[in-house]
C-alpha cells in the first residue's frame, strides 16, 4: 500500500475520529475515548507503516496487527474501512444485529481483523505467538500490538513480556496506548503502573517514546522500530484520551459510554473545523 | 473391540504416554505440529519432542494463560500447536484465554491435559481435575476428547491434529489397563460399543472406563447383561450410538473420573432428557473436592470403582444386593 504523507494522514485520522462519532452515536454504546485517542496511531499504521493488502487479508506475508484492547475497534474498523477491507457503509452496523462489526473484534466476521479480543491481557500473547510464528518459518514481516496502559495490569501481559524477551522477537512491536485513564478512573489511582519505561527495559525491551498525535514522530519512532535487532520493542504513545473533542478530551466518564445525538453533532463540527 | 487379555494379566500404561508418543510421531510427519509448554514437559510427556524438535517447542514457562495465547498466536499462523499442562492450570487457569484467544477465533489449538481426575493420587485434591470437561464442553467450537487408554490415547492424538478447531485432550497420570488393541477401530465423535448387552447400559469416558468393564463382568455372573460403551468423545456427542442402546436396554448408568455435576454424564442426560429418558444412575464425584491417596483408594471412597457401578446397577434394576 502507498506510503501517505504528514498532511494526508491528518485528514485520513479526522476523519477516522468522525466515523468514530458517528458510529457510537448510532450503535448507542461503546468506547469513545480510547478510540479518538489512537486515531493518529492508527491512520499512520494501515497509511504508512504496515506492509499489507486489503484486497487480500490473509496475505502470509502481511504485517500483523493485534488490537488487545479489543474496546477500542471502533478505530480499528474505521481505518480497515478507510484503507479498503470492507465497504464504508458497513460502519454505520457496528454493534447492531447480524453485524460483522462486533462491540468487541470478531477474527471470524471481519476482514483485516487478527485475532477476537475484548477481555484484556489476551493479544499481547497472541502477538508474541504469531511472532514466534514468523520466525518459525523465517518470513520477515512484523507482528505489532496494541495495548492500553491499564491493559497492563492483566498478569497475563507480564508472561508475554518476558517470552518475547527469552525468544529476542525483534519482530513484535507493542505500541502502548498510554492515555493515563482506564474505566474506573486514572491508571495512577486505580493501580500505579509507573514506570513503565524502567520495566520494559528490565524486562529486555528496546523502549521508544512518541507523542501519539505527532504524525511525524509516529512514522519515525515505528519505522525506528521496525529495525530493532534481537529483542522486541516497546513504543510507549503518550496519548490524549477522547482527542479531538474537546469536552471529552481527558475525561474519564467518556471511556465507555457513547454520545447522544446533540454531543455527536457537536463532536462532529469541532472536528470539522480542525481541518 | 476389547484387548483379549483385559480381564487377566492386563498391561498398564498411562494416556499421558500415548500422547507423547503419538506427539513425537505427529512431530515426523508434520512440520507445523507445534508444542507449547508450560514447564510441565516431562510430566505431560512432551519432553521426547523438545528433544527432537527443539525449534518447533516453545517453553514459556509456569504461566498457563500466555501458554493458551501463545498457541492461539501460533494456530492463527497456521501452525497446530499441542499445549500441554495438568488439567487443573489448562484449562483450569487459563479458562478465559480458552475461551476468547481459541474458542472464539476457532483457533486450531490443541489442549493437552494430563493428571485429570481422582486418579491423580497422593498429589491431592489441588491438583485433581474434577471440573474440566465441564467448562470445557460448555464453549462452544470446542471438541472435547477423553480416552479410555495408552493405545487409544495415540490414536485420539493423531486425530486431533487432522480436525480444524480447538480439541481437548483429557490424560491420565497413572498407569491405567489397556483396553483396546492397535487394530481397534476409532474415530472422534463415535462411541465404541465395547460389550453388547440388552439389560443395562454403562456409559464411562477415561480409564476407570475399566471400572465399568469389572462391573459389567460380576453383573454377566447374576445374569445381567450390561452394554458397556466406550464415549472416548464427549462433544461432538454420538446420540445414535447412547440412543439406540437405551432403546434397547431402558436403563442407564454413568461412569466418570469426574464431577457430577457437567461432566460426560451431565452431557448424555441432557440429550436424553430431549429425546428418551429412562431411569439413570450417575457415578461421579458428588460436589466434593478428591485429597491424597492410591487412585484406586480413591475411586473407592468416592463412590467410582466397581462395586459402586454394579451397586447402582442393581438398584436399576431393582434388585436387593
Amino acid at each position: 500500500m502507498k506510503k501517505h504523507s504528514v498532511v494526508e494522514l491528518q485528514k485520513i485520522a479526522n476523519q477516522i475520529r468522525q466515523d468514530i462519532i458517528t458510529m457510537l452515536a448510532k450503535a448507542g454504546s461503546g468506547h469513545p475515548g480510547g478510540a479518538l485517542g489512537m486515531a493518529d496511531i492508527f491512520a499512520t499504521l494501515y497509511f504508512n507503516i504496515l506492509n499489507h493488502t486489503p484486497n487480500h487479508p490473509t496475505n502470509p506475508i502481511r504485517d500483523r496487527l493485534v488490537l488487545s484492547n479489543g474496546h477500542i475497534c471502533p478505530v480499528l474498523y474505521s481505518a480497515l474501512a478507510r484503507a479498503g477491507y470492507f465497504p464504508l457503509v458497513k460502519l454505520k452496523s457496528l454493534r447492531k444485529i447480524n453485524s460483522p462489526l462486533q462491540g468487541h473484534p470478531d477474527v471470524n466476521t471481519l476482514p483485516g481483523v487478527e485475532t477476537s479480543s475484548g477481555p484484556l491481557g489476551q493479544g499481547i500473547s497472541q502477538a508474541v505467538g504469531m511472532a514466534l510464528a514468523a520466525k518459525l518459518d523465517h518470513k520477515n514481516h512484523h507482528v505489532f500490538c496494541i495495548t492500553s496502559d491499564g491493559e497492563h495490569d492483566e498478569g497475563q501481559v507480564w508472561e508475554a513480556i518476558m517470552t518475547a524477551n527469552k525468544y529476542k522477537l525483534d519482530n513484535l512491536i507493542n505500541i502502548v496506548d498510554l492515555n493515563g485513564i482506564q474505566i474506573d478512573g486514572y491508571t495512577k489511582d486505580i493501580m500505579p503502573l509507573e514506570s513503565l519505561e524502567k520495566k520494559y527495559l528490565a524486562f529486555g525491551w528496546r523502549v521508544l517514546k512518541m507523542d501519539g498525535h505527532n504524525l511525524k514522530q509516529i512514522i519515525n519512532t515505528l519505522n525506528k522500530a521496525k529495525n530493532t535487532k534481537n529483542k522486541a520493542t516497546v513504543v510507549l504513545a503518550k496519548t490524549t484520551m477522547g482527542k479531538g473533542v474537546k469536552f471529552m478530551e481527558n475525561k474519564y466518564t467518556w471511556h465507555g459510554k457513547a454520545p447522544k445525538a446533540k454531543e455527536a453533532e457537536q463532536a462532529l463540527n469541532q472536528l470539522k473545523n480542525a481541518i | 473391540m476389547l484387548s483379549r487379555n483385559v480381564y487377566d494379566n492386563v498391561k498398564l500404561k498411562s494416556t499421558r504416554d500415548g500422547f507423547g508418543e503419538a506427539l513425537l510421531e505427529l512431530g515426523k510427519k508434520n512440520k507445523d505440529i507445534v508444542v507449547v509448554s508450560a514447564d510441565l514437559a516431562e510430566s505431560t510427556r512432551i519432553d521426547k519432542f523438545a528433544k527432537k524438535y527443539p525449534n518447533r517447542f516453545f517453553e514459556v514457562g509456569v504461566a498457563e494463560q500466555n501458554a493458551m495465547g501463545i498457541a492461539a498466536g501460533l494456530a492463527l499462523s497456521d501452525k497446530i500447536p499441542y499445549v500441554a499442562s495438568f488439567a487443573v492450570f489448562s484449562p483450569g487457569r487459563n479458562w478465559d484465554q480458552l475461551r476468547i484467544s481459541v474458542a472464539l477465533s476457532q483457533a486450531n489449538v490443541k489442549i493437552a491435559s494430563s493428571h485429570a481426575g481422582l486418579s491423580v493420587g497422593p498429589d491431592g485434591a489441588s491438583h485433581q481435575a474434577l471440573e474440566d470437561i465441564a467448562i470445557v464442553r460448555t464453549l462452544p467450537n470446542m471438541t472435547v476428547v477423553v480416552p479410555c487408554d495408552y493405545t487409544q490415547t495415540k490414536k485420539a492424538t493423531l486425530e486431533s491434529a487432522k480436525i480444524k478447531g480447538p480439541v481437548y485432550l483429557r490424560l491420565g497420570r497413572p498407569a491405567s489397563p489397556i483396553i483396546t488393541t492397535k487394530s481397534s477401530a476409532f474415530k472422534i465423535g463415535v462411541a465404541d460399543v465395547l460389550l453388547k448387552g440388552s439389560d443395562i447400559t454403562i456409559v464411562a469416558c477415561g480409564p476407570i472406563l475399566y471400572e465399568a468393564l469389572l462391573a459389567a463382568k460380576e453383573l454377566q455372573k447374576r445374569k445381567i447383561k450390561a452394554e458397556v460403551i466406550n464415549l472416548h468423545t464427549i462433544k461432538p456427542l454420538d446420540k445414535t450410538t447412547i440412543l439406540r442402546s437405551v432403546k434397547k436396554t431402558k436403563k442407564l448408568i454413568t461412569v466418570e473420573d469426574h464431577q457430577v455435576a457437567g461432566g460426560m454424564g451431565s452431557a448424555i442426560v441432557e440429550m436424553l432428557a430431549e429425546n428418551y429418558p429412562v431411569p439413570t444412575q450417575m457415578i461421579g464425584v458428588r460436589d466434593s473436592f478428591g485429597e491424597s491417596g492410591e487412585p484406586q483408594e480413591l475411586w473407592d471412597k468416592y463412590g467410582l470403582s466397581h462395586p459402586h457401578i454394579i451397586e447402582a446397577a442393581l438398584k436399576l434394576i431393582k434388585k436387593k444386593i
